[in-house]
């Protein structure tokens, strides 16, 4: 690997490579990920938290789904437990980071303008002005958005994405992109499943399992505080595998951030 | 809209290629594309002009080659194409499927303009 310019020859596509051309015309093989600065900001925002042993987990979902009402209940469930803090990704307003803060959870706002998502730079800011010290678990709520969020790593070790039950059970089939990228999928507002007649949480999961996605599937409702048991459980299980990982000097990259073995295979 | 974002980043990449060859241009920009990748080629290839605008690569032509979806079976070991929210095994239906193509958003390669007569130690 050229880490100068970022050839990376192999025998497989050495015959890319400087290729001749027309005369005074060089070809030059890259076979670099498009996003690659994103990633190494976002591989060092994760060695911010590793070296904290913080979790990190980045929020996705629709505009409404329920992001910042699962948050507020469980920042609230597990208050005596551990110590939480909250950055919050919006286009407008620090309306969510205020609820956060509301229940005196430290809580940094980003308002992101005109994009339409967090990446690792924005996340990277944050993080320098938000008090880490003690911190057990570091929540991303992400910009409502089903597209873009699940192309940019931010450094989280886990994605979770959520679906309210009134926005139809055949979401992930629609937004393969999000839900492949899912460690955890939330059916959120299940108190809502017994006015909605069409939405089936069985066919959403078995759209999920269509995109090859194995991560665990959890039915909830924040506003009445039904199957919030399995989602704090997870989260305390997943804290621990953290820490297990952090005293092993090891890392978690989310769901599927395509790997760099994969992005530098040789293509014959 | 974050093709624009993707551009951009397009660009700074094209434009460090360019600095490192020492060429005065890139006349050609190929990029491969899955549809898994969660960009859109259409929507990258408008955006490339505004993103390379004034810039070293303005007049390249950007070449966006699409790569299919491809997938192993961990169950059976066939290697199948798939569609894009349907990636279970073509020969035996099994989910347990990893991705061998399909959602990759890679720089191949770049086309540079060399000065044709270009002074030695100048
Ligand atoms: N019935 C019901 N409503 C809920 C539940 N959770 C959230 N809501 C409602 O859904 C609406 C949106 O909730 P938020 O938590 O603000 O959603 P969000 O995903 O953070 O929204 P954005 O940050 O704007 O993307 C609010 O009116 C909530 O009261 C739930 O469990 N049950
Ligand atoms: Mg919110
Ligand atoms: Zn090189
Ligand atoms: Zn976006
Ligand atoms: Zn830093
Ligand atoms: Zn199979």
């Amino acid at each position: 690997m050229c880490d100068t310019c970022g050839c990376n020859l192999t025998p497989g596509n050495r015959h890319l490579a400087f290729k001749p051309v027309a005369p005074g015309t060089t070809a030059v093989s890259v076979l670099k990920g498009l996003l690659a600065k994103n990633d190494d900001q976002a591989t060092h925002n994760r060695a911010h938290f590793d070296r904290r042993g913080i979790l990190a987990v980045n929020l996705m979902s629709s505009p409404g789904s329920g992001k910042t009402a699962l948050l507020e209940a469980t920042l609230t469930a597990l208050k005596d437990e551990f110590t939480c803090a909250v950055i919050e990704g919006d286009l407008e307003t620090e309306n969510d980071a205020e609820r956060i803060r509301a229940l005196g959870v430290r809580a940094h706002q980003i308002v992101t303008g005109t994009a339409c998502h967090l990446d690792a730079h924005l996340v990277h800011d944050a993080l320098h002005q938000i008090d880490l010290d003690g911190v057990d678990i570091l929540f991303i709520e992400n910009v409502g958005n089903l597209v873009c969020p699940a192309s940019f790593d931010l450094g989280q070790h886990l994605n979770v994405t959520l679906l309210s039950v009134t926005e139809g059970d055949d979401k992930p089939a629609k937004y393969p992109v999000m839900f492949r990228a899912a460690d955890a999928m939330l059916l959120t507002k299940t108190d809502l499943l017994a006015v909605l007649d069409d939405f089936d949480p069985d066919k959403a999961e078995a759209h999920l399992r269509e995109l090859a996605n194995p991560a665990p599937v959890m039915r909830l409702s924040a506003r009445k505080a039904l199957g919030m048991e399995a989602w704090l459980a997870w989260l305390r299980s997943e804290l621990a595998a953290q820490r297990a990982r952090v005293k092993n000097g090891q890392t978690r990259r989310p769901a599927i951030q395509p790997d760099g073995q994969q992005l530098h295979r040789a293509r014959a | 809209m974050h093709e624009l974002a993707v551009a951009q980043a397009l660009v700074e990449q094209v434009e460090s290629v360019i600095r490192q060859h020492r060429a005065q241009s890139a006349s050609l920009i190929r990029v491969r594309i899955g549809p898994l990748s969660g960009v859109v080629a259409e929507l990258l290839a408008n955006a490339f002009p505004l993103a390379a605008a004034g810039s070293r690569m303005e007049h390249a032509v950007l070449d966006l080659v699409a790569a299919p979806i491809t997938v192993r079976c961990e169950t059976c070991g066939a290697q199948t194409e798939a569609a894009m929210n349907r990636l279970v095994c073509g020969a035996c239906g099994d989910w347990h499927t990893r991705i061998t193509s399909g959602d990759e958003l890679v720089l191949e390669s770049v086309e540079l303009e060399t000065a044709p007569t270009l002074a030695p130690n100048s």
